[in-house]
């Protein structure tokens, strides 16, 4: 093939890729393609879907407005990266089931990675700025009633998750437990990561 | 049944863990295809020269109308001929010697990637001869130019019904009105496209097809018949699909028929999936409407005769029959009875994008042209809107109710059941019908502008041929269930294991639902005409009934009891009043007695463990398995209903036009899950405001679509939905089917406009004939009624 290749790397929910890839791959199709990350989706290539919203250094960024190789030495974050490592689902995807937040669920991954952007932001919006948050996001299928209902009870989650930890945390403080847990997270943490990369499969080293 | 059950579906969703069509692998080494598309809306085909495109590197091959051979040659099927459509035409899977609307497709190419083969189709040259193109109706009517040679004045078909004598009874009406009105061209807009991706199997001499599509039964039997393979030998798999409202009920796309053809001809995957613009100009619209009225009507507004023309505009050809003008012709009628009636439509051929249903699939035009008729007929006599309405419903003790027409499947318009002056009722206490004087005069004095209007509609669902289901019980206890059609956000998993569990007797969680896979079930029609619910539901009620009764005929064995005494809790058969029991999982052991075991639990069912030595070990009249499978085929379709309700603003001075309140009093008979079919009609709401207000499709005289993205064509967000669409429900059960239900998918869509054409007109005292209505159309309106 004709076509110059570049060696990128990209960081995307903690892991480090390396891929070759031509400079005009954009990032959606080499999250989708190369890394076989297909929770992304393209909804319209043009940058006003807002599916294919990620989190770029934790704001939100449009992969199909954005170049693979322009993504290098920025921290990426998927739908995929959103849960809880131990598989709980995070509070905004927690209240976008509750809420029934979704249909179809294509454009869905990008409004869960906007929301969290927007929640980190604004942890307590009113609704007039819950409605707002969401105002870049194209859904065909839902009217946006429920995801405005969502936006708010994620909210809601995040505010009571966070006051459950500080319970928690406040419990093992002072305790030599603080250590253990620490050394199994990170156990569990590299083991489902290595898990993971050997999903992804050919074409992929890190 | 009737919980707000969460969604199953929504776990793999969330993770990002859907499966949709461009997220197929198809297996390693997949090709990627992209279409060569006519930039011209008419034009002759004189040369395609394709000999600069295989040495672009990474490039597999090249495809034009040359190289199509037998039934592939040919043009694609009308999937649903009529007697009326005389003029019925459709397009070659490739061009052959003209196009006939800008995205036509002419030359596809197979690559490495989808960039290389978009690199590809840029050296792809076209000497094409450019014909005068037919852009809109009135173009269409007027004639002076033809979209085929062959087909005079344009007209693919001439359809009329009629019942009693419309003009009689108009004539000899104490009063009459005359209306034109228009509406223009939408489209169903799903967030994912197109796309279909093909394996073939040469070992095992089968294709796999994965499409996004609303019938995948109807794509095997297409792709099967153009590609010579014994149907047998093709597997159709829908995968997650990102929404369809309608167009991806059309099949065979020609794209889903070059993809499988390319993969077994190069022996690798090939997929296609379109992009947005492709979508727009190489998929299907639809609304696009011209309409008369004549009405004649007594002194308290009753209908004595409606005369009903229109012209709709089909596009450059006829895949999908005359569906879409049928349905207008005859769910115009709503709730009313119409005195005589007579309704006549041309169906007519344009240089654009085909038209095929999109959600409400002609009814919006029916409905609007019927409630702009009620309401001029009000304004008239200068009578209550509402009241006019009751005047004209067809009271609950006359069903069921016959119109006497012809219907979109072929059988009588006859409504099975329906309360429409119970939801009158609803709808005007739920929006303040009454009190809306009061408001207006407070919004006055405050120099705001404000206006109600509201609509009616009755909309046919679950129409038939058929549906059909497979429930098993796995020796596990698990039960697995499979029904034919396709899903596209609707929840089907959730709900059709609702029903399961419920008729069943088992935990929610151990059901699990397949749709749209002709591996699980080869017998299915599609997702279409709301009619999943009701017609697989029904489907799944029935075979789980049969999968219980053998679960009861074998426990009463087991357990020697009779039937009568037995219940299933839980997944558990157990004798009524005493401990004795058996897990469905353990009579799906039984069920299949063996030979052989192949763990522990299967040894009880092995030859020298059960049975009765004397007698066959599968009973006379008996099958294997502890499963069932049944169908469902009702005799027509189940009538559904609702009214909706709005209250706008409009600007003085900008003419933007605010929904301040938006109300819907909905009836679909039983619900199955409240919170799915809630979701449905905020989802259809949205895109009727996206069709009142917003999104009308920009053809240029020269039929190029000049709003063909999303930076034009303008799909609302948040921020033009009302914030709160408020609903009740009435339940009016259908007699027709085991649940009770009627259809509720495309129902939100239906009245949108003709609500707030009636709210803006009686905001602004300007008669409003043509939706959609954008600031700048008012103010046009504003300035014509001034002087
Ligand atoms: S796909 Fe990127 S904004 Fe639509
Ligand atoms: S859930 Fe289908 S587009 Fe939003």
């Amino acid at each position: 093939m004709s076509e110059t290749l570049h060696e990128i790397r990209l960081r995307v929910n903690g892991i480090e890729h390396e891929l070759r890839v031509p400079a005009r791959r954009l990032l959606s199709d080499a999250l989708r393609g190369e890394l076989g990350m297909t929770g992304t989706h393209v909804g319209c290539e043009h940058g006003v879907c807002g599916a294919c919203t990620i989190l770029v250094d934790g704001e939100p960024g449009r992969s199909c407005l954005m170049l693979a190789v322009a993504a290098q030495d920025h921290e990426i974050t998927t739908v995929e990266g959103l849960a809880e490592p131990d598989g709980t689902l995070s509070p905004v995807q927690q209240a976008f089931a509750e809420c029934h937040g979704l249909q179809c669920g294509f454009c869905t991954p990008g409004f869960l990675t906007t929301v969290t952007a927007g929640l980190r932001r604004d942890p307590c919006p009113t609704h007039e700025r819950a409605r707002d948050m969401i105002a870049g996001n194209l859904c065909r299928c839902t009217g946006y009633q429920n995801i405005v209902r969502a936006v708010e009870r994620a909210a809601t989650i995040g505010t009571e998750r966070a006051a459950t930890l500080t319970t928690e945390r406040a419990a093992t403080v002072g305790t030599e437990r603080n250590a253990t847990i620490d050394t199994e997270r990170a156990a569990t943490i590299s083991t489902e990561r290595a898990a993971a990369l050997a999903d992804r499969g050919s074409g992929v080293s890190s | 049944m009737g919980q707000p059950v969460q969604r199953v579906e929504d776990q793999r969703f969330l993770r990002g863990g859907g499966r949709y069509l461009d997220d197929v692998a198809a297996g390693p080494g997949t090709l990627h295809a992209a279409v060569l598309r006519s930039p011209h809306a008419h034009a002759r085909v004189v040369d395609i020269d394709v000999s600069g495109v295989l040495d672009v590197p990474g490039v597999h091959a090249v495809y034009t109308y040359d190289d199509l051979t037998g039934p592939m040659a040919e043009p694609l099927p009308v999937l649903i001929p009529h007697p009326a459509l005389t003029h019925g035409r459709t397009q070659y899977v490739l061009a052959r010697d003209e196009v006939n609307h800008v995205g036509e497709a002419i030359a596809i190419v197979v690559a490495e990637d989808r960039y290389l083969a978009e690199d590809a189709v840029d050296r792809i040259v076209v000497d094409y001869e450019v014909l005068p193109a037919v852009v809109g109706i009135d173009a269409a009517r007027a004639a002076e130019c033809l979209v085929h040679e062959d087909v005079p004045g344009n007209v693919g078909a001439r359809l009329e019904q009629t019942v009693g004598d419309a003009t009689a009874a108009i004539a000899a009406a104490p009063h009459r009105l005359e209306l034109d009105l228009e509406i223009e061209r939408s489209a169903c807009m799903p967030l994912e496209g197109r796309g279909t991706v093909a394996r073939w199997d040469p070992d095992a001499g089968r294709l796999v097809l994965w499409t996004s599509t609303q019938s995948s039964t109807g794509v095997r039997a297409a792709v099967a018949a153009k590609l010579g393979l014994d149907i047998g030998h093709v597997d159709v798999i829908t995968p997650d699909v990102g929404g369809g409202f309608g167009v991806k009920i059309v099949h065979p796309w020609p794209e889903e028929l070059l993809v499988p053809m390319a993969a077994r001809a190069l022996g690798r995957p090939v997929k296609f999936v379109e992009d947005r613009r492709e979508h727009f100009v190489s998929s299907a619209h639809e609304r696009g409407q011209v309409q008369h009225v004549e009405v004649g009507f007594d002194d308290d507004g009753r209908l004595l005769g409606l005369d009903v023309e229109f012209w709709h505009d089909h596009g450059a050809y006829t895949p999908y029959g005359l569906i879409v003008p049928i349905i207008t012709s005859t769910q115009l009628l709503g709730p009313y009875k119409p005195g005589a009636y007579r309704v006549v439509f041309e169906s007519l051929f344009t240089n654009t994008v085909i038209v095929t249903p999109y959600r409400g699939a002609g009814r919006p035009q029916g409905c609007f042209a019927m409630e702009r008729t009620m309401d001029a007929i009000a304004e008239y006599l200068g009578r209550d809107r509402a009241e006019v309405r009751a005047a004209n419903f067809i009271a609950p003790h006359e069903f069921p109710y016959d119109h006497g027409l012809i219907f979109q499947d072929g059988r009588a318009l006859e409504y099975d059941s329906g309360d429409y002056p119970a939801s009158l009722e609803k709808l005007r206490k739920l929006i303040g019908w009454d009190e809306f004087a009061a408001f207006r005069r407070e919004c006055a004095a405050q120099g705001r502008t404000v206006g109600i209007g509201l609509a009616c509609y009755v909309e046919g669902t679950g129409v038939g041929p058929y549906e059909g289901a497979h429930v098993h019980v796995e020796t596990t206890g698990k039960v697995k269930v499979a029904t034919g059609l396709t899903t596209q956000g609707q929840g089907h998993e959730t709900a059709f294991a609702q029903i399961v569990a419920d008729e069943l007797g088992v935990p929610f969680a151990d059901v699990e639902v397949v749709t749209g896979d002709t591996r699980r079930m080869p017998y299915a029609v599609g997702t279409f005409a709301s009619r999943a619910a009701v017609m697989s539901g029904s489907a799944i009620v029935k075979a789980a009934r049969r999968t219980k009764e053998k679960a009861l005929r074998l426990a009463a064995e087991a357990l020697e009891a009779s039937v009568e005494d037995l219940e299933i809790v839980e997944g558990v058969v157990g004798v009524r009043g005493t401990d004795r029991s058996v897990p469905l999982g353990t009579l799906s052991v039984l069920s299949n007695p063996l030979r052989y075991a192949f763990d522990e639990a299967s040894k009880a069912a092995t030859q020298f463990s059960v049975g009765d030595s004397e007698a066959p070990p599968v009973a006379e009249g008996e099958e294997p398995g502890l499963e069932g499978k049944d169908f469902y085929s009702p005799v027509h379709a189940t009538f559904a209903s609702g009214m909706h309700a709005a209250i706008v603003e409009t600007d003085p001075a900008t003419a933007e036009i605010r929904i301040l309140r938006y109300a819907v009093v909905h009836d679909c008979g039983h619900l199955i899950n409240p919170m799915v079919v809630e979701g449905q009609i905020h989802g259809g709401v949205a895109q009727g405001i996206g069709g009142a207000l917003y999104e009308r499709m920009a053809y240029d005289e020269g039929g190029q679509l000049l709003n063909a993205s999303f930076m034009d064509f303008l799909m609302p967000y948040v921020t033009e939905i009302p914030d709160g669409i408020e609903i009740d429900h009435l339940e009016t059960p259908s007699p027709l089917n085991p649940l009770g239900i009627k259809g509720a998918g495309e129902a939100g869509v239906i009245p949108v406009s003709a609500v707030i054409a009636a709210a803006v007109e009686d905001a602004e005292g300007i008669p409003i004939r043509a939706m959609p209505i954008s600031p700048s159309d008012l103010h046009t309106l504003r300035e014509d009624h001034r002087s």
